[in-house]
């Protein structure tokens, strides 16, 4: 009798501390359930995730200029190059960060054109056309130059201009997105 | 929330009826009469001025709100509809815009006198501590209350700094889009900053709660920086009221006179021009800069070439407040007895100033106009990025070198044993 009550103690206390445990475990999990849908809430709506892309037509660029479209709230630099940028380009053919070749930035028939989203990879500025030490773009901010392919060649700014994902729907016409 | 004492008699029979139910009257005597360092000085008058100018922040706030509208396409307008049309609505805004930064100057005096008389040092680390979290708010929230006129300022400041956030490497991108619920700084982004923004000072208010608990608890700190024993707190210390409320009572009035001073005089003083120009996703202007008192901040953020670097060290600008108490490691509270600190102390304080100075600069401008300098690194010495560097290496060796090494090497002055012993003493000199 005095064993098996002794185990019946030790028994119970087990018991009751799986029982704590299981309890705290299912109130932490019960409240990441009741938190997530008040943080996920936060993330893009559908609306704001619908307005995923446009179209542009690329007879609108002269040569020599650029043209700033908005995307998704966001400025994107389309960007017709004359032949003496583009030759400027050719003599020093692997830049930025990464280290990219211009070719590896346009599409494939149309190296004239180079489409990039107008944010500067540091904090974000739209940086301003055709001024900085190489041509491309100098970002008032911080001071960031890009060249005319967007990479990036002195400053802050980690990375090079981003080229959104798109693709020529017809010889003159761009999907962005 | 005091823990001396309590010497109120409730006099009337509805205040005994309510002192055995809600002892509410007692609370605000006792509060009124706590036990206080004669010595304070005027450096001590910052607290009730910072009470002063949340309780203005939260009252205009609330009615600034009642017009408003936190919408991409109305927000801008909505603004200047207060400043034209809502009665008496621009003496309002200008009063909440020009109150956060007097908000800050006197957060910035006060922090400086807890510095000055090592008011963080046991057993008063938690105060320090609710401190430097209420100050994390208010630049938090001073942010987002920037952001909602939605000009260009508005705009640029809130897509450069919640783009710091994104300098994290790996997760900052996701976070970044959460947080403003889209890919770019939209309608979604002004309406939670609209609502963060009335929130927060609450937060604050709850946080200013906890900070004069820790303090009624552990006691005032004075100038003089000792202990005051038990048997000399007849001696030593007064009432808080009416002593102390008359001194606070006058410089607030001296405060309110500036604070005035900036609201009728030259509203639009400590604003920048281009924020009455609507946002522009399109557009950058020229030469962006926070507002006056995040600049040190902001400087220090530019000073370091590599992006999540410059993150790192912007927070860890106020990071290193935090542990502020366990960096200095002398045992004397006030600089008043220590003259080898109190030189630092000094430098310290022209140092923020210079980085404040500089964050308004274009990195690349010349300090000196028209002197020559070589080039170091990535920039002439004879810049602002360089001279931003300097400050910014000061600005942490202070705390992380100076303050451990001084407190452990410096020979302090004697120090009196008690707070009324400096006082009589050079009385007795005067008459002699
Ligand atoms: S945002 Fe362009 S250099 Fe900083």
């Amino acid at each position: 009798m005095a064993e098996s009550v002794v185990e019946g103690e030790g028994g119970d206390a087990t018991r009751r501390d799986f029982i704590h445990i299981a309890a705290g475990a299912a109130a932490v999990g019960a409240g990441a359930m009741v938190v997530w849908p008040l943080i996920n809430q936060m993330n893009p709506a559908a609306d704001t995730l619908a307005l995923a892309s446009i179209e542009f037509d690329m007879t609108k660029v002269q040569e020599g200029q650029q043209v700033v479209i908005k995307w998704q709230g966001k400025p994107v630099f389309v960007r017709y190059r004359s032949a003496a940028e583009l030759q400027k380009l050719q003599a020093e053919p692997n830049e930025g960060k990464p280290v990219q070749p211009d070719s590896a930035r346009t599409k494939e028939g149309h190296g004239q054109y180079l489409v990039v989203l107008g944010n500067c990879t540091h904090l974000g500025c739209v940086p301003t056309f055709g001024t900085g030490d190489y041509g491309g773009w100098f970002c008032p901010c911080h001071g960031s130059h890009y060249d005319a392919s967007g990479r990036i060649r002195k400053g802050p700014a980690p990375l090079n201009l981003v080229v959104p994902e798109y693709e020529f729907v017809s010889d003159t016409r761009i999907k962005i997105g | 929330m005091s823990d001396h004492e309590s010497t109120y008699v409730p006099k009337t029979a509805v205040e005994k009826w309510l002192d055995t139910r809600l002892p509410i009257v007692r609370f605000g005597a006792d509060y009124m009469s706590l036990p206080t360092p004669k010595n304070l000085n005027y450096w001590w008058t910052f607290g009730g001025i910072l009470a002063l100018c949340l309780a203005t922040q939260i009252a205009t706030g609330i009615v600034l709100a009642m017009h408003y509208v936190p919408n991409t396409e109305l927000a801008f307008a909505s603004v200047e509809r207060i400043m034209r049309d809502v009665n008496g609505g621009d003496l309002i805004r200008y009063t909440h815009a020009n109150g956060a930064s007097m908000f800050f100057v006197a957060v910035y005096l006060h922090m400086l006198r807890g510095l000055y008389y090592g008011s963080y040092k046991a057993p008063r680390e938690m105060i320090w501590i609710v401190g430097c979290v209420i100050f994390f708010l208010m630049i938090a929230t001073a942010f987002l209350g920037y952001v909602l006129p939605w000009g260009q300022m508005s705009y640029w400041g809130a897509e450069v700094i919640t783009n710091l956030i994104g300098a994290i490497p790996g997760i900052g991108e996701p976070i970044l889009i959460w947080l403003r619920g889209g890919p770019a700084i939209d309608n979604a982004t002004l309406n939670r900053f609209f609502s963060l923004h009335y929130l927060l000072p609450f937060v604050i208010a709850g946080c200013v709660v906890l900070h004069l608990w820790a303090l009624h608890h552990a006691g005032q700190n004075n100038p003089v920086g000792i202990l005051i024993p038990k048997d000399r707190q007849k001696k030593d210390m007064v009432p808080f009221h009416p002593y102390f409320t008359v001194k606070d009572g006058f410089a607030i009035i001296l405060f309110l006179m500036l604070f005035a001073t900036f609201v009728f005089f030259m509203p639009n003083a400590l604003g920048h021009a281009d924020n009455y120009i609507p946002a522009n996703p399109l557009q950058t202007p020229a030469h962006i800069v926070p507002e006056w008192y995040m600049l040190p901040f902001y400087a220090i953020l530019r000073a370091v070439p590599d992006k999540f670097g410059g993150v790192l060290a912007m927070f860890g600008a106020i990071g290193v407040l935090f542990v502020l108490p366990w960096l200095d490691r002398s045992k004397v509270r006030s600089m008043r007895y220590r003259p080898t600190m109190r030189v630092f102390f000094l430098i310290f304080v022209a140092v923020g100033l210079i980085l404040g100075w500089c964050g308004a600069q274009l990195p690349d401008a010349q300090v000196i106009p028209g002197m020559p300098s070589f080039t170091l690194v990535d920039g002439k010495l004879n810049s602002y990025l360089w001279l931003t560097r300097f400050a910014t290496l000061y600005y942490f060796a202070f705390f992380l070198v100076i303050l451990p090494l001084v407190g452990l090497k410096e020979k302090p002055l004697p120090i009196p044993a008690t707070i009324s012993e400096p006082v009589l003493s050079g009385a007795e000199e005067q008459k002699g």
